[in-house]
């Protein structure tokens, strides 16, 4: 990253800073919240707007070092997005039915 | 001067996602049930994906994109085998 201009690199360096602090915001709040539904909603700000954050400096990083575009993290953002709320949305339901059948069981 | 600017921003944003992996760990071990570990596996892997990254832009090299890719794709996959047996008993019905 040496032959980086100077207002490439401070726009990466605020993008990278706020991408991992939304990350940590995100993971902070998974170690605080209290219930499990209160808890998914977390981790999702690192996986969408964090990823976003850190795929657009890499992107510009990559872009004004080779003078062209370099879209290939693109790629991680769009899977990042498409997929999280899938996963998470398969792994709420396995939580619903676990609470229920716990609640009609012996408990 | 900038890029002195740029390399202190990434070491400051690699120790962030560090510790973001590290409260990730601690609620895939300590989570009080199955579905708060899964949870917090995929939160290990995101964070693992864009720490991945900040290694791709410090060292300019685009290895680290197919790496980050791979567990992208491999947390997306994970979690949802992990979540279906959560939810059905089996993986493939």
């Amino acid at each position: 990253m040496t032959g980086l201009p100077a207002w490439a690199a401070l726009l990466t360096a605020l993008l990278v800073v706020l991408g991992a602090g939304l990350a940590l915001t995100g993971s902070l709040g998974l170690l605080r919240l209290g219930s499990f539904y209160e808890r998914v909603h977390a981790p999702t700000l690192g996986a969408t707007l964090g990823t976003g954050c850190i795929v657009v400096a890499s992107i510009l990083c990559f872009s004004v070092l080779q003078s062209g575009p370099v879209l290939q993290a693109l790629l991680i953002g769009v899977l990042s997005t498409i997929t999280t709320p899938i996963s998470l949305i398969v792994l709420i339901a396995a939580a619903r039915q676990r609470d229920r059948l716990d609640g009609s069981g012996s408990g | 001067m900038s890029t002195a600017i740029l390399a202190w921003c990434i070491l400051a944003a690699q120790i962030m996602l560090a510790l973001g992996m590290g409260c990730a760990a601690f609620r895939m071990l300590w989570g009080p049930r199955a579905q708060d570990r899964v949870l917090g596996l995929d939160t290990l892997g995101v964070n693992a994906m864009l720490l991945l990254l900040t290694f791709g832009i410090r060292t300019a090299s685009a290895l680290y994109f197919e790496a980050a890719l791979v567990i992208a794709l491999l947390g997306f996959v994970g979690t949802l085998a992990l979540a279906k047996f959560l939810l059905r008993g089996e993986v493939i019905e």
